[in-house]
């Protein structure tokens, strides 16, 4: 648990966060948005200590952060940032093993970490654990950014853009990736980004940031539902409403009983999707298959309307 | 066919430069026709080979002396305490590269004498402007977000020096010492004006006598080994920019 | 606060002055206080405390820059005071000479208007104006004849003529060198960018005379003038020699050729992509291209390599005293020869002030010459 107390952070009088309280529940995903100048990285780098605060204070598990020096605690933060920061003097193995070579992990236990990793990121250690960074593909830079930020097997991971170089279809499975890989290893991610779709996409909860102060925080729904101010209607677009609702639950969420004909659709597939491929193919519903591949119900056209539309 | 070229021309190089270091009789019938009828075309006066090594030692002295003060001074004007000296340190640099070398040969020796001393200070300052310059350059133009992920991974100031920007900044403090010292080894022939021993003695002593064939082995020999020195630093730097991807 | 220590130590422990009873015999050192009248050693001891005071204190940096001049006259002005105060009547072959804690306090408080100049970050034309001010107020106080008891100028009195002849041929050789690279090499450079296939070879000739040390091709280049001179009708008339400014020239012209080169190709390179494709599509041709687009916006790069071409020359033409050229070296080699190091200084001095005015004015054009969102960034 990250419990943020009333931080603070001036420069020359100015703040740029402006006594921001807030708790982040362990085990989920936290995205923090807002437009650029909002303080959203800033307060990302008071977490770890990148930033000193100018008041208030950041406690996780409720231990203040300040409680060590800021080296020590960053060892034991995973950190990844926008353009993955690679060291492009080192190999691709020895990136990955940074923090646990800091921790003085004895060699067997970090080149079997290594190994792991590797294999999670679907990066086969025989071909890359030698090879340097620039050798890399641009998505292959970027997972190697995230499994060195893993490493030390942190409870914490914070991400500052960490996609915003890639291109979309590299995107959007870095994405898929990063859920698959937080529901194995059970991190509390904390990820700073202005892509609402990448945020709705991840996030367990959003922070809005604007100008220093946060603005709301909430589940994606109660944002879109529920908007606190006139910036976060903005920023969440008056237009893409009843998409964002579908694109928080999956299918198996829309489930209904029954069944109909055509291809199934997978029950993680999410329900924005759902929709689309309904629109696309003609048809009023859709077969809904587990994960084993047994059908469990259907979709239906009219279904997903009544998520779409507002709560009353 | 062209990749090969310039390695084998370098070898080629050095074998004549060896070959006539340690028995320069054998091109005398080449530079006999430079020299009135009975002066000598080999230099006589002292044993090339020597004084070359005399030369390399003086450069090396004031290099390794150089690189230590100017890289130890730009580690510490870039550090956070430091910064307060880095502006001054940038002007003190650009003065310094406006004097000549052989002013500054010329005003040590009031203070320190003739012979060696006052030649491996003139190199040791001449040479710091461009070691300083290049690791000034190479600690300040570090790939911010290297630099922020290296601060993200908890390592300690000093961590962060040893094991990310000194490394990465290395090809370019190279290249400040390759410069450093191709300009030591030309400069150190004018430290025989002021009778060290190098190979400068050589090409005065072709000068004093109207003897064109000395001030010709004296300079080529310098010329070859700085062309030799520079590649070979070169070749260093290239392997390790390679390695730094950079 | 290094400055100030330095003060301290330059003002108080290190001697301010030499005295020689003649220009060979080792000096006699003398302190701050033996070397001026009673009351003057007190002032300027008393003028470098209040000014060290200044330094500690975080002061703005106009003050500090007017301490720095002040103490900078101070001092000029006392050592001539000393000159007078310990050469003995009617005795020619005294030498009295600026001693350790002189250059030390010269250094530091040099360094002290380096960087409140730095810290003020004047405009280019500013600049140049407080170099003029800086040599008129030293030109005032030689023509003043205050310095006249000190042993460099006591120096210059024997060789006035001389002198200025070879302060003459210097600056020739210099200049001469640095238009001749420039006629040569701009077009060169230009050339080289065009032709893409000519560039390695070119900059790689170049780089390898730059290795060769300039006493030695300075004398190489005695044997091929000196058959020119000989065989090629007319060429002795016009000063061609074996000996002499002939050879300097040719070499310093050849050193200057790389950086010349080397830069107007790099410059030429860094015109933006965009700019050029925007001249081609509103139908420059290629002259008016490279005079229109090009040339102006590698123009600094160029300032560059002139300014390096510049500063290079002035400090080799010392070495073209060696093989009879003349210039400033003349005295430097005079000076080594017969162990006078005032005579080494007399030739040294004005080179180093000669080379650190031109590189001050060029670096003023090069700024003029950056447009101005780059200067923004850079300075």
């Amino acid at each position: 648990m990250i419990e943020i107390d009333g931080i603070t952070k001036r420069y020359d009088g100015t703040a740029v966060v402006d006594n921001v309280t807030m708790t982040i529940e362990p085990r989920t995903v936290t995205v923090i948005v807002g437009t650029s100048g909002s303080g959203k990285t800033t307060l990302l780098r008071m977490i770890n200590r990148l930033v000193e605060p100018s008041a208030g204070a950041i406690r996780l598990d409720g231990e203040d952060n300040r409680s060590m020096p800021g080296f020590e605690l960053r060892r034991r933060i995973g950190y990844a940032i926008q353009g993955h920061g690679l060291f492009p003097h080192r190999t691709v193995a020895q990136n990955i093993a940074t923090v646990p070579v800091l921790l003085d992990w004895d060699k067997a236990r970090i080149d079997a970490k290594v190994a792991e990793l590797l294999a999670l990121f679907q990066l086969d250690p025989a071909i890359f654990a030698a090879r340097f960074p620039h050798e890399l593909s641009g998505g292959q830079q970027q997972r190697v950014g995230v499994a060195r930020a893993l490493a030390a097997e942190p409870k914490v991971l914070l991400m500052d853009e960490p996609f915003g170089a890639l291109d979309p279809i590299i995107r959007a499975k870095a994405q898929a990736d990063l859920l698959d890989i937080q529901k194995l290893l059970k991190t509390t991610i904390v990820l700073v980004t202005h892509d609402m779709d990448e945020a709705f996409h991840l996030a367990d909860k959003i922070a809005v940031m604007d100008k220093g102060e946060l603005v709301q925080y909430g589940t994606p729904a109660e944002l879109v539902t529920n908007p606190a101010t006139e910036f976060v209607q903005t920023l969440i677009g008056a237009s893409e409403r009843p998409f964002r609702l579908l694109s928080i639950e999956t299918a198996g969420q829309a489930v209904e009983p029954g069944t109909a004909d055509g291809k199934p659709v997978g029950a993680a597939t999410s329900q924005r999707d759902v929709l689309s491929e309904l629109l696309w193919t003609g048809r009023d519903a859709l077969p809904v298959a587990a994960a084993d591949g047994t059908l469990i119900g259907k979709v239906t056209l009219e279904g997903l309307a009544r998520r779409a539309a507002r709560p009353q | 066919m062209r990749a090969w070229l310039p390695s084998l021309l370098r070898a080629v190089l050095l074998a004549i430069l060896l070959a006539f270091l340690i028995s320069p009789g054998w091109f005398e019938p080449l530079l006999k026709p430079l020299v009135q009828d009975n002066a000598p075309a080999i230099y006589n006066q002292g044993s090339l080979l020597t004084l070359t090594l005399l030369h390399l030692r003086t450069v090396a002295i004031a290099t390794i002396a150089a690189i230590i003060v100017a890289v130890t001074l730009a580690i510490l004007v870039t550090r956070s305490f430091g910064a307060e000296f880095l502006p001054l340190s940038r002007s003190l640099v650009n003065v310094g590269q406006t004097f000549p070398p052989v002013a500054v040969l010329a005003l040590a020796v009031p203070a320190l004498g003739f012979g060696e001393k006052p030649t491996l200070v003139a190199l040791f300052l001449y040479g710091l402007l461009p070691i300083f310059e290049n690791t000034l350059t190479g600690l300040t133009t570090l790939p911010p977000s290297v630099m922020e992920a290296a601060r993200g991974a908890g390592m300690t100031d000093r961590q962060r020096l040893f094991k990310v920007e000194l490394p990465l900044a290395m090809p370019v403090i190279l290249a400040g010492i390759r410069l450093s010292v191709v300009i030591s080894l030309a400069t150190a022939t004018i430290g025989s004006t002021v009778a060290a021993k190098t190979l400068g003695e050589v090409i005065i002593a072709g000068l004093q006598s109207n003897n064109i064939a000395f001030v010709l082995q004296g300079g080529l020999i310098v010329g070859a080994l700085a062309v030799l020195i520079y590649d070979g630093l070169s070749a260093i730097e290239a392997v390790l920019a390679r390695r730094a991807g950079l | 606060m290094v400055i100030a220590l330095l003060v301290a130590y330059g003002a108080l422990v290190a001697p301010f002055a030499t005295f020689r009873a003649n220009r060979i015999v080792p000096g006699e050192a003398k302190s701050v206080l033996a070397a001026l009248p009673a009351g003057a050693g007190v002032v300027l001891l008393g003028l470098m405390i209040v000014a060290a005071a200044i330094i500690l204190l975080k002061t703005p940096a106009l003050l500090r820059l007017a301490t720095a001049a002040v103490a900078l006259g101070a001092i000029a002005l006392f050592i001539g005071l000393t000159a007078a105060y310990l050469t003995p009547p009617e005795n020619t072959y005294a030498r009295v000479s600026p001693a350790s804690g002189f250059w030390i306090l010269l250094f530091a408080y040099a360094l002290l208007a380096a960087d409140s100049i730095t810290r003020l970050r004047p405009r280019p034309g500013v600049r140049v104006l407080l170099l003029l001010a800086t040599l008129g107020g030293a030109a005032a106080i030689l023509v003043s004849g205050l310095w006249d008891g000190l042993s460099i100028l006591k120096e210059y009195a024997g060789r006035a003529d001389v002198f200025w002849l070879e302060a003459g041929r210097h600056v020739a050789l210099a200049l001469g060198s640095l238009f001749a690279s420039v006629v040569v090499g701009l077009p060169l450079g230009i050339l080289c960018h065009r032709v893409e296939p000519l560039r390695a070879g070119v900059l790689n000739t170049l780089n390898l005379i730059q290795t060769i040390p300039s006493i030695a091709l300075f004398g190489i280049l005695i044997a091929p003038l000196g058959w020119i001179a000989v065989h090629v009708p007319g060429a002795g008339a016009i000063g061609i020699r074996g000996i002499g400014a002939a050879p300097a020239f040719v070499a310093l012209f050849l050193y200057s050729l790389l950086p010349v080169v080397a830069n107007t190709v790099v410059g030429l390179a860094g015109v933006p992509r965009e700019a050029n494709e925007a001249a081609r599509g509103i139908g420059m041709t290629d002259r008016q291209r490279l005079f229109g687009i090009e040339l102006p916006l590698a123009m600094p790069v160029i300032l560059t390599g002139i300014r390096i071409v510049l500063v290079q020359s002035i400090g080799l033409a010392t070495i073209a005293a060696l093989i009879g050229g003349g210039g400033f070296g003349v005295f430097v080699f005079q000076g080594i020869g017969q162990t006078a190091m005032d005579l080494v200084l007399l030739g040294a001095v004005p080179t180093v002030v000669l080379a650190f005015a031109a590189a001050i004015v060029l670096d003023a054009l090069i700024e003029m010459n950056t447009p101005s969102q780059n200067r923004g960034r850079t300075t």
